[in-house]
C-alpha cells in the first residue's frame, strides 16, 4: 500500500521539487498539494493523508492536526526555525537536504507498524536507538529529548518494537535488548 | 449460539468419556474437588460422591472448552455457586504452588546456558512477573472473595465493592506472551535443548488457563457479586 502524502506549502517552485523527487518512489502517493494555510485541517479530515509535510510557519495548531493518531507529521523549514517547535514534528526535512536524505526522513517518520514495501521485521536504526533508552529505564519524554523527536515519534516506534517483536512490557524489552547484544550489562542499573 | 448449547456437556455423559474428548479437563478435577479413580461413573455419580454440584461442575468444564460460550446471567443465578470461591482459591494455589515453579526450573536450567549477566536478567524477568501473579491473586483473597463469602452468608458487607474489582482487574496472562516470545524467538541456538521446548508447552497452557480463570471472574463471579450486592443492599 503506497502511503498518502500530502504536502501544505504556499511556495509553488518547492512544491514541484518535491513533487519530482518523490514521484519517482514507489512508496508514496503524493496529494494534491495544498498552498493555503487555512484550509489545512478540512484537508487532512479530507483526504487522509498518512503523512503530513508542512512549513511548521504554516501551523497554528499542531495537537488538532493530529486528532488521527497515525498522522505523521513532518517539519519543512527553509529558514531557521526554533527547536521547541521542531521537537513537536515527527521528522524535519530542510529543502537543502539531498534527494535521499528527504526520502529516507520521510520513510522513517511513516508510521507503519511493519515496513510495507520491504515485510521487514528488523527494528530499524532508530527504533533500536529508542529499545536502548528504554531498556536503560528512561521514560518516554526522557527518550524523546535525547534523540530529539517528538513524544509522539517515542510512542510511535514503541508500537513498531512490539508489533514486530512480539513483547510489550519494558522488562520484556531489556531481556531481548540484551539478548542481542544491544546494550551493555554494565549500561543497566 | 444453539449449535453450542446442544454440544455442551450433560450429567448423564461418562466423566471419563468427557475427559478422553478433552484432556485438558484433567487439570481441573482436582481443583473442582474431585479425585482420579472415578472409573466409569457419570458425571452426576462422581459429583455427588464428591460432594459437588454438577451444575457448577458442568458449567465450569464448558466454559474451558468451548470459547464462545458465555453462561447467561439466568444460568449463572440458577446454578449452586459455593464452590466458586474454594474453586478460584485452589486455582490460585495450582498456578502459583504448581505451574509456576514448574515454568521456572525450566527457565533455571534454561539461564544455565546463558552467559552470566543476561542469565540473572532473563530469570529476573520471570521472577518479577511471578511477584505480580501473586499480588493479583493475593489482593482477590485479601479483599475480593471474602467480600463473596460474607454475601453468600446473608451478610450485609460494604467494607468492599465489586465495581472496584472491575475498575482495576487486569490480566495476568500478558506478560507470558513476552516470555513466550523471548523463549521461542530470542535465545541464542546454542541453548536449543528440550527445556526450551518444554517450556514453551507450558507457558502455552499456563497462558490458556490464566484466561480461562480471567474470563470465569470477569463473566461468572462478577455477575453473581452484582446480583448479590443488588439483592442484599436493597
Amino acid at each position: 500500500m503506497k502511503k498518502r502524502l500530502l504536502i501544505v506549502e504556499p511556495s509553488e517552485v518547492i512544491i514541484e521539487g518535491l513533487k519530482a523527487i518523490l514521484e519517482e518512489q514507489i512508496r508514496f502517493k503524493v496529494l494534491e498539494p495544498e498552498m493555503s494555510a487555512e484550509r489545512v485541517e478540512e484537508r487532512v479530515l479530507a483526504a487522509r493523508p498518512d503523512v503530513l509535510l508542512i512549513n511548521p510557519t504554516l501551523v497554528n495548531n499542531l495537537s488538532r492536526l493530529r486528532a488521527d493518531n497515525s498522522l505523521a507529521v513532518v517539519a519543512l523549514v527553509y529558514q531557521y526555525v526554533e527547536r521547541d517547535v521542531l521537537k513537536q514534528y515527527d521528522a524535519v526535512i530542510d529543502i537543502r537536504d539531498s534527494r535521499a536524505q528527504v526520502i529516507e526522513t520521510l520513510s522513517q517518520a511513516l508510521p507503519s507498524e511493519v515496513d510495507s514495501s520491504t515485510g521487514s521485521y528488523e527494528l530499524t536504526k532508530r527504533e533500536t536507538a529508542v529499545l536502548v533508552q528504554l531498556a536503560q529505564g528512561k521514560t518516554n519524554k526522557e527518550i524523546a529529548d535525547a534523540l530529539n523527536v517528538s513524544v509522539h515519534t517515542v510512542i510511535s516506534h514503541r508500537k513498531n518494537i512490539t508489533h514486530k517483536t512480539g513483547i510489550k512490557s519494558v522488562a520484556g524489552l531489556t531481556v531481548y535488548a540484551m539478548l542481542n547484544n544491544l546494550i551493555d550489562e554494565s549500561s543497566l542499573l | 449460539m444453539k449449535d453450542i448449547k446442544s454440544r455442551l456437556f450433560s450429567g448423564d455423559t461418562r466423566l471419563s468419556d468427557l475427559i478422553t474428548a478433552h484432556p485438558s479437563l484433567l487439570t481441573l478435577l482436582n481443583r473442582l474437588g474431585i479425585s482420579l479413580g472415578f472409573g466409569d461413573r457419570s458425571i452426576d455419580d462422581v459429583c455427588e460422591a464428591s460432594g459437588v454440584n454438577t451444575d457448577f461442575f458442568l458449567l465450569i468444564c464448558n466454559v474451558y472448552t468451548f470459547n464462545n460460550y458465555v453462561p447467561s446471567t439466568a444460568a449463572i443465578l440458577g446454578t449452586d455457586m459455593t464452590r466458586l470461591v474454594p474453586y478460584l482459591e485452589k486455582s490460585h494455589r495450582y498456578y502459583v504452588d504448581k505451574r509456576l515453579p514448574h515454568i521456572e526450573r525450566h527457565l533455571d536450567a534454561i539461564a544455565q546456558n546463558l552467559s552470566g549477566r543476561i542469565g540473572q536478567v532473563f530469570i529476573s524477568f520471570f521472577q518479577e512477573y511471578k511477584a505480580e501473579v501473586e499480588d493479583h491473586f493475593a489482593h482477590e483473597e485479601r479483599d475480593v472473595f471474602p467480600h463473596i463469602r460474607a454475601l453468600m452468608s446473608g451478610e450485609r458487607d460494604t467494607t468492599y465493592s465489586i465495581d472496584k474489582f472491575i475498575a482495576t482487574h487486569s490480566d495476568i496472562e500478558g506478560k507470558l506472551d513476552d516470555l513466550l516470545n523471548i523463549v521461542f524467538k530470542y535465545l541464542p541456538p546454542q541453548v536449543d535443548d528440550d527445556n526450551v521446548m518444554d517450556v514453551v508447552y507450558d507457558i502455552l497452557r499456563l497462558r490458556e488457563d490464566l484466561k480461562k480463570h480471567t474470563f470465569i471472574e470477569e463473566k461468572i463471579m462478577v455477575p453473581l457479586v452484582q446480583h448479590l450486592e443488588h439483592a442484599i443492599l436493597s
